[in-house]
């Protein structure tokens, strides 16, 4: 290996996992912290401060969504969000029905809690993944039942970065008794989202996925959504989620979500020059490689990159010798390598694609110039590796 | 100093403190250090813990303690392919199977160092306590200097090609010595207990392990001479030279096993550490290496372990046309076992080693000890 290859800029390309701080955000939110730490709960000046603060976030993050801001319950993170939003409604809704419809490629957090409901006792569909990397709607169709309580389908997949039929999904359980969910961490920032055009009941969204403060994320829960809550406490958010607030992470999220909602144009063109000028340099240097999921209906700011012959463990430590932050699906943790249950979901469990891709994403720590380093550096592994 | 900034060192970490240290001490010196952390075996139980997470754990908080960048690599289908096939094959056929040799060869100095090879890695280090000399155009392995440590026996199937490319830096150091520097460097691995016995099995029983991959075939103890004198249970579970676990009483001198045989699911088990039957004159060994093979003549004196941490016996070399060894023994040799190595010194020079394959006393093989 040469040894320029050693010496060198980091260069993220990982904002799917997790997003730098806007310093707009950081600027809203130090304030707070000097100044306002009262309890948005107490009945003096100070509570009534922070009372003001939240409520003013929530206005904010109602409105992204076209929602009311009594339908916003801060959480968490997405996580969180996903736990309530499952566990909440199907709790809640047992005696209308035992069914729950969601996918295979669904991230870990409604994945797993589904298949935590599926312990106490509910039935759980998973659908499948077209090669396409979306769920088919007549699928759905297929599954519902009289039983289904719930749907969930996530909006954008956080591995392939491919845009599910949610406007189709929504309609077809528009007269459904069901609840639709959808998780929008990945789609949100970056997709127009109108709860009540589209017909969503739950929404799931996360502060740190848009240059917000990690901690905090929402759950939209439509008026008309039965839900109970998960823990138990004061009366917050309406007993849905009891806790003292987190206000000052309230604060900085409300401005990630005002820069997000100026910038989603802005940003969509950016990315997929960003991605588009990634691909071409790979293509130019002779890189060999497939893109997982259909391209025209992905994100600008996800691509999912499958190079023949490889494989994650060797790519991804010496992409981060190489100074580049990527990062891919199947976990390794202690040196386990789990293939990713997207790609499997999308190819079949033993099909090479699910250990030997990585997942490389755009965000505001991109620059033409970076992109095109980052370009470079990772053609010359590539073809190191191949050679 | 700024030389060895350019030099990529993988260091290969388990998790205890030999290759914590060797790791430390390559950061010490300025090189490029790289920990990676092998998992080459899977015994997540019930309850989802697994002996490995832990220990990539003490990887992670020692390479955060360094200031070191850590990653992760799995090898367990290679391992079980290499490794674990041919320890159940071994003892499939009676033998007593060295899986920590086979491991060195296959895993950690083949498969472990192409990876570190593809990550532009110049060396791959690990925690061993073995030396590497450059001496007159040659690469030589030496004992590490703690004679009580000294793992060359295990490595005595690397070749010159391999030692090119690999440090031992704990080589030169007493254990006391690695675990004081761990200490004073603050390493979350200094008082961490070393792991014993073979590492996938661990701290568990060992019969019951080998159980749950072999059938066991219970069946008669005998003397030599045909006396039955009691129940095995199951061939495998027994090495040469054993004395626990037998269960015969009565007076006299304590009973060992002596030899196996096969064809009749029999026990051989004689009377005294000294037993005649236990003692051999030569051996025959096979899968030979030589570390440094143009230094090999026809017919040579040297030294021989037979074991891990016995003393170095003298012997006569006889390398045989098919690259096999004929050793003769200058003593007769106690519970020569087939399936364990047979490793060469001069001097602390290592000179490589083979698998023990035939037992000899007499000029005669001896069927009965496998």
């Amino acid at each position: 290996m040469e040894r320029s290859e050693r010496i060198m800029d980091h260069i993220y390309l990982d904002h799917a996992a997790t997003t730098p701080m806007d310093k707009r955000v950081i600027d809203a939110m130090n304030p707070i912290y000097q100044d306002v730490f009262g309890n948005p709960s107490s009945v003096h000046s100070f509570g009534r401060k922070a009372r003001q603060l939240l409520d003013e976030a929530r206005r904010v993050l109602a409105s992204s969504i076209r929602a009311n801001e009594k339908e916003i319950i801060f959480t968490s993170g997405g996580t969180e969000a996903d736990n309530l939003a499952l566990i909440g409604t199907a709790k809640a809704n047992r005696h209308l029905g035992n069914h729950i419809i969601t996918t295979q490629q669904e991230h870990h957090a409604a994945l797993h809690t589904a298949e935590y409901l599926e312990k106490e006792g509910f039935d759980v569909t998973y659908l499948p993944v077209s090669v396409d990397g979306k769920i088919q709607v007549e699928d759905v169709k297929q599954a519902l039942t009289e039983e289904t309580i719930l749907v969930s389908i996530m909006y954008v997949n956080n591995e392939t970065g491919v845009i599910q039929p949610i406007k189709e999904v929504a309609e077809l359980i528009n007269e459904h008794q069901a609840y639709f969910h959808t998780d929008a961490v990945q789609a949100f920032g970056l997709l127009d989202i109108d709860v009540k055009e589209l017909g969503i009941d739950l929404l799931t969204v996360s502060a740190h996925k848009i240059n917000g403060p990690k901690g905090i994320g929402f759950l939209y829960a439509s008026e008309n959504v039965k839900l109970s809550a998960l823990q138990f406490g004061g009366e917050q958010e309406r007993k849905r989620r009891p806790g003292t607030e987190n206000v000052v992470g309230a604060v900085g999220f409300q401005k990630a979500v005002e820069l997000a909602m100026e910038n989603k144009e802005n940003r969509r063109v950016e990315y997929q020059k960003f991605k588009d000028l990634f691909l071409r340099i790979l293509e130019s240097e002779g890189v060999h490689f497939e893109i997982n999921g259909k391209e025209e209906d992905t994100v600008p700011a996800i691509v999912n990159i499958s190079f023949p012959g490889t494989n994650v463990e060797t790519l991804l430590t010496n992409f981060d010798l190489a100074g580049i932050a990527a990062s891919s699906g199947s976990a390794c943790t202690a040196g386990s390598v789990e293939p990713s249950h997207v790609l499997s979901a999308i190819y079949g469990e033993n099909n090479e694609c699910t250990t030997n891709s990585i997942r490389f994403s755009f965000g505001i720590f991109n620059t033409e110039e970076n992109i095109t380093e980052a370009a470079h550096r990772v053609a010359k592994i590539i073809n190191r590796l191949t050679a | 100093m700024n030389e060895n900034k350019n030099t990529r060192v993988v260091v290969g970490m388990s998790g205890g403190v030999d290759s914590s240290v060797a790791a430390l001490l390559l950061k010490e010196q300025g090189y490029d250090v790289v920990g990676i952390f092998m998992k080459n075996w899977d015994d997540t139980d019930e309850f989802g813990v697994c002996t490995a997470t832990e220990d990539f754990d003490d990887v992670v908080r020692v390479c955060n303690q360094l200031d070191i960048p850590y990653y992760a690599v799995n090898f367990e289908k290679q391992y079980w392919d290499k490794v674990f096939t041919y320890f159940l094959d071994e003892y499939k056929a009676g033998r007593t199977p060295n899986p920590d040799v086979m491991c060195n060869k296959e895993i950690k100095f083949k498969a472990f160092l192409d990876h570190a090879l593809s990550l532009g890695a110049d060396y791959l280090a690990t925690g061993h306590y073995a030396q590497v000399r450059e001496n007159d155009g040659n690469i030589e392995m030496l004992r590490g200097v703690d004679d009580n440590k000294d793992q060359t026996y295990f490595l005595n199937q690397l070749t010159e090609d391999v030692l090119q490319k690999v440090m031992f830096p704990l080589g030169h150091l007493p254990k006391s010595k690695v675990r004081e520097l761990a200490k004073e460097a603050g390493l979350v691995t200094a008082t961490k207990k070393d792991s014993t016995g073979i590492c996938f099995i661990g701290e568990r029983n060992f019969k019951e392990f080998l159980s749950e991959y072999l059938p066991a075939q219970p069946g008669e103890m005998q003397t030599m001479d045909g006396v039955v004198k009691g129940r095995h249970d199951g061939l495998m579970y027994y090495t040469i030279g054993q004395r626990q676990g037998l269960g015969i009483g009565g007076a006299g001198d304590p009973w060992f096993v002596v030899g196996k045989n096969l064809k009749d699911n029999v026990l051989y088990v004689e009377q005294g550490y000294h037993n005649e039957k236990l003692y051999s004159d030569e051996l025959i060994a096979t899968d030979v290496n030589w570390i440094n093979p143009d230094v090999i003549q026809d017919t040579f004196t040297c030294t021989a372990k037979f074991r891990y941490r016995q003393q170095d016996s003298g012997v006569k070399v006889h390398v045989l046309d098919n690259g096999n060894v004929r050793v003769v023994f200058d003593e007769k040799q106690r519970a020569i076992t087939p399936g364990q190595a047979v490793v060469f010194y001069e001097g602390d020079v290592c000179l490589g080693g083979g698998t023990i394959d035939e037992v000899i006393k007499d000029q005669q093989a001896l069927d009965y000890v496998g």
